[in-house]
């Protein structure tokens, strides 16, 4: 149930806050989802969806950096004793 | 899909579970809290490729799992009303309460509808102004504010014949728990990653220093977990228990301020009761005093009798991770998907369904790294 899947913002519509919404695409499935939780979230944005709501707008740089983290600790093995 | 795909790469994986394998001198017992992880971990086999040193052991970040009888029994209740179109999720659809679980008052001739979003059914609401449209208000801190939203948007539009039937839980005061048991074993914890999407990561800063417990925020795909366990066994390693934040993508420190800001206008803090572990103070979500019109526990009076006897099913010790499914003496003899004898065999993030559909008998994995189904959620 807290399963949130990250989408792509294709439109806004925000004539009220509470009611701020806009269709994101899901790989290929569309979906109207409320965006009243991520006012600063723009077209193109990809945003963490729960329950038809975006509860996050997803974050690309942190989104690479895990990669570059697992390169340093394969890196840092080389550098261990053992691996030499 | 983007922000998916990538973190089901194996040579990712292999890479972190390499790593995990060089830092590891002795054994380690880890929960993952939230049943979406647990789920990961069985379907992808996470567990079969860590080093056999590090025990992942199951949480209790399952909401339907925990969602008391007597509150399954107040669905049947109000569901079975003729005036009544009631809304839920999915997953509460088979939940067994004292006498009969929802889809069987569907079956009974009730209005029972899967609704995806909360919001929706106040749409329902609107459309059906002779009928009371109740949704089921079930989650942790991921879903309250989709909830939320639906309550107040009800509320400034004034649609009266819409309430909610609220059973929602808190993960801190449900880890405090856990690590205060005696019979806990749970030595590091991989925080459930969406709930901080919501909360942040602060609130989990007190938790972690008062039980000497690492905790790391963590993703839900493969490369996510196996990085929450790496930074998890390199504290428990380093004799450190900080708070650390594996799910930055995700996940920023103070969570989202107008999501915590509409959950606190609609919601207040209340004892709950958790199915199987019994009533945690201050672990749980009500209506505030301006939104209590919208109770549906108050609108159609439902008697709260307490929690009976859960029969042969061993809920409660599946939850706090005190047994694994394969443990329970009913597990796929008498309990079975099509016939659960308890929540956790039915729920999609149930421990016991993710054991059903990925397990073998005694337990043992059988690892699909490859598997890429579609999300159920899109359905
Ligand atoms: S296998 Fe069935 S009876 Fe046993 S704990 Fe799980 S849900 Fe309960």
């Amino acid at each position: 149930m807290c399963l949130a899947i990250p989408g792509r913002i294709l439109d806004v519509r925000d004539d009220e806050p509470i009611l701020r919404n806009g269709r994101v695409d899901f790989g290929g499935i569309i979906k109207q989802v409320s965006l009243a939780c991520v006012p600063e979230a723009r077209v193109g944005q990809y945003v963490l969806v729960h329950a038809g709501l975006a509860i996050n707008i997803v974050d690309e740089t942190e989104a690479q950096r895990v990669f570059d983290y697992i390169e340093t600790i394969g890196e840092l093995r080389e550098l261990e004793p053992e691996a030499t | 899909m983007k922000f998916i795909d990538e973190y089901r790469d194996g040579i990712s994986a292999r890479k972190l579970a390499d790593a995990i394998r060089r830092i590891t001198t002795r054994p380690h017992a880890l929960m993952e809290v939230c049943g979406g992880q647990t789920h990961s971990i069985a379907r992808f086999g996470i567990d079969t490729i860590i080093p056999p040193e590090i025990t992942l052991i199951h949480g209790p970040g399952c909401p339907v799992c925990v969602t008391p009888i007597r509150l399954i029994d107040a669905a049947v209740d109000i569901a079975a009303r003729r005036d009544v179109i009631f809304c839920s999720f999915g997953d509460m659809l088979r939940v067994p309460g004292s006498r009969k679980d929802l889809l069987t008052v569907k079956a009974e001739g009730g209005d029972v509808r899967i609704v995806y979003a909360p919001l929706d059914a106040v749409t329902l609401a609107r459309k059906n102004s002779g009928k009371q449209v109740v949704f089921f208000a079930v989650g942790f801190e991921t879903t309250a504010p989709a909830n939320a939203i639906a309550v107040h948007y009800a509320s400034e539009r004034q649609v009266r014949n819409f309430s909610v039937l609220v059973s929602h839980v808190l993960v801190p005061p449900a880890l405090e728990a856990i690590l205060s048991a005696p019979d806990n074993r749970v030595q590091g914890i991989l925080a459930a990653g969406h709930v901080c999407a919501v909360m942040g990561c602060e609130e989990y800063i007190p938790i972690a220093r008062k039980y000497r417990v690492p905790i790391v925020v963590t993703g839900f795909e493969p490369v996510d977990i196996l990085q929450g366990v790496y930074s998890c066994v390199k504290q428990l390693e380093e004799g450190r228990a900080d708070v650390e934040n594996q799910y930055k993508r995700s996940v920023q420190e103070h969570g989202n301020r107008a999501a915590q800001e509409l959950i606190r206008r609609v919601f207040t803090v209340v004892p709950r009761e958790w199915r199987g572990i019994g009533e945690i103070p201050r672990s749980g979500l009500g209506l505030t005093e301006a939104y209590r019109d919208f109770d549906a526990e108050r609108r159609f009076a439902v008697t709260a009798s307490a929690d009976g006897d859960p029969g042969e099913c061993i809920a409660g010790l599946i939850l706090r991770g005190v047994r694994k499914p394969n443990e329970c003496p009913a597990f796929t003899t008498r309990c079975t998907p099509e016939r659960p004898l308890g929540a956790p065999m039915v729920s999609s993030e149930g421990a016991c369904a993710a054991y059903y559909r990925f397990r073998r008998l005694d337990g043992e994995a059988r690892p699909q790294l490859a598997d890429s189904t579609p999300c159920p959620q899109l359905n």
